[in-house]
């Protein structure tokens, strides 16, 4: 339960950055992030010593160390991380927000670099780019020797598993899935970032290869190069930099049983899933309801977790959420709910849900190429897998 | 030695490395049995194996017998990318199997083509060993009626 909501209003993105986004950019993760970084401290019109704060996303490669050295050595004051992937994607805010909120700092840097283009190249180490499954090695230890001597190797194996029971529970089809990938390609079209711009038929979604029952290709994430950096204030000191802020008007994490541990998972009733309590707490911080929502943004990793996500977020009742995404239903600009208007990760990038947060604070700047008019709250949540966390972004009054 | 763990063993199988927490679990494999912790206080099983129940926090229990009955709870088939050790059998599928216990276990069905998985389906547990200290749990359909 919430009874203060600490740290409400207290934050905001006042400045963000990116790299081109592609499938080979043929620059080191460090350099992308430099470049990210640089660009954020621009937008925001602060110089890069300013920063005094740092949340790193768990998966990044890019550490402290670096970072130090990049940025000249300043006085970072505070630093933390948001562990469990893509759950952490938006936590990093909620952490940011927290740091700001106790004075811990003045200017957080969160950022996201990541080369897995196809055609970037991949380090040897176990975390050093390409697939993560490829490198577990013959003997597995702790929870991995459950699921990968059988067989379940990748996350989108697992997601796979997932999206299959929520086809069983309520008949979810190929066909909406379809529809969340033709919506999010269409906003990618005007999207001059995007990688992936040309238009798809239904009928091209449904032929293009099934990778693991029921996701096929088109239902799956792109994989692409590319970094992605904000600058996290007080509202306070947003309001006399250079961009109209993008004020933290609620943030929220949960944990209590790692996703892909499906035995831990199947095991939990749908109301303790952690994006369900993210969805609850973070609505109850803002004093508002998903109706109030203007445009979304999903950690879409998958067309078929978009779907979870709104029946876990309360946009659509439990179980309703394929009918939610038919006839253009997430599609701007005149969808049920506006949702990824970037294209998401399945079509601009998949910089772990960090270029669908730059467009959430594109959407309140009023910038978007498919701006969603009036625009004053934009939801941005983090994988809804479980751990996970969310934000709710809203215009500065 | 079986044909079974002859195949596995020239093909880099990922194994697992039993902790102290799982030990048990492929001991009782290797017997060609299926146990799964079950809280000694309030009866719960449970899987993965941990030193706490995850209902009551009690810290006792016991490995018990499991029927080695269940349904398939949900599948997938894997067609690709996937481990060059699995690569040879693609497609095949993933099964989670919630065992009359009431606890889910991702394995496999033996002998069931892509097209025959469906969710609900009788299974029982068969055991292929698969190295000369691990036995995986797999299971089988069972004939309804
Ligand atoms: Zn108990």
């Amino acid at each position: 339960m919430i009874s203060e909501p600490s740290i409400r209003d207290k934050a905001a993105i006042a400045g963000i950055g990116h790299t081109r986004f592609s499938r080979a950019l043929g620059m080191t993760e460090v350099e992308m992030a430099v470049e990210a970084i640089w660009s954020a401290c621009d937008d925001a019109g602060i110089s890069p010593r300013e920063i005094d704060g740092l949340v790193r996303y768990d998966l990044e490669q890019t550490d402290e160390e670096q970072l130090l050295a990049i940025l000249g050595n300043p006085h970072l004051r505070f630093f933390a991380g948001t562990p469990f992937g893509g759950g952490g994607s938006a936590a990093v805010l909620v952490v940011a927000a927290a740091a700001i909120t106790s004075g811990l700092a003045r200017h957080v840097l969160v950022f996201r670099s990541r080369a897995r283009g196809k055609h970037s190249g991949y380090g040897r180490g176990g975390a050093q780019g390409g697939r993560y499954w490829e490198k577990v090695g013959t003997e597995l230890p702790a929870l991995n020797q459950w699921h990968i001597p059988q067989g379940l190797v990748s996350a989108f194996q697992e997601m796979a598993m997932i999206s299959m029971r929520h086809r069983i529970d309520y008949g979810t089809t190929d066909d909406q899935y379809a529809d969340v990938a033709i919506a999010f390609r269409e906003h990618a079209a005007r999207n001059p970032n995007a990688v992936l711009r040309q238009p798809i038929t239904r009928e091209e979604h449904h032929a293009s290869r099934m990778i693991s029952d029921p996701l096929r290709l088109f239902d799956c994430n792109i994989e692409t190069d590319g970094a992605v950096a904000m600058i996290v204030t007080s509202t306070e000191r947003a309001r006399d930099l250079r961009q109209r802020p993008a004020v933290i008007r609620a943030g929220a994490m949960a944990a209590g049983s790692h996703h892909i541990r499906l035995s831990n998972l199947f095991a939990r009733p749908w109301e303790e899933e952690s994006p369900v309590r993210v969805g609850r707490e973070l609505f109850a911080m803002a004093e508002c309801t998903p109706a109030d929502v203007d445009v979304a943004f999903f950690y879409d990793f998958f067309t078929s977790l978009v779907i979870i996500a709104l029946e876990q977020y309360g946009f659509a009742p439990r179980g309703e959420g394929g009918p939610f995404v038919e006839s253009g239903g997430l599609a701007w600009p005149n969808g049920r709910l506006v949702a990824n208007t970037n294209g998401g990760q399945l079509c601009e990038a998949f910089v772990h849900g960090f270029n669908n947060t730059i467009e959430a604070v594109r959407q309140i700047r009023g910038t978007s190429t498919s701006q969603v008019e009036g625009c004053e709250l934009a939801l941005v949540a983090g994988a809804n897998t479980d751990p996970t966390g969310a934000v709710l972004l809203r215009r500065d009054r | 030695m079986s044909s079974a763990r002859d195949a596995h063993l020239t093909r880099g199988l990922p194994l697992p490395v039993p902790s102290a927490d799982s030990a048990e679990f492929y001991e009782a494999a290797r017997r060609g049995e299926l146990r799964f912790q079950r809280c000694s206080a309030c009866g719960l099983f449970r899987h993965y194996p941990r030193p706490v129940c995850p209902r009551c926090l009690a810290r006792e229990y016991s490995w018990e017998l499991s029927s080695g009955r269940g349904t398939v709870y949900t599948w997938t088939i894997v067609r690709g990318p996937t481990l060059p050790a699995f690569e040879e059998k693609l497609p095949y599928n993933v099964v989670d199997v919630l065992l009359d216990e009431g606890v889910h276990f991702v394995s496999e069905v033996l002998d069931c083509p892509p097209g025959e998985i469906r969710a609900g389906m009788p299974v029982e547990a068969t055991f292929v060993p698969v190295s000369d200290d691990v036995t995986l749990v797999k299971f089988r359909r069972v004939r309804q009626g």
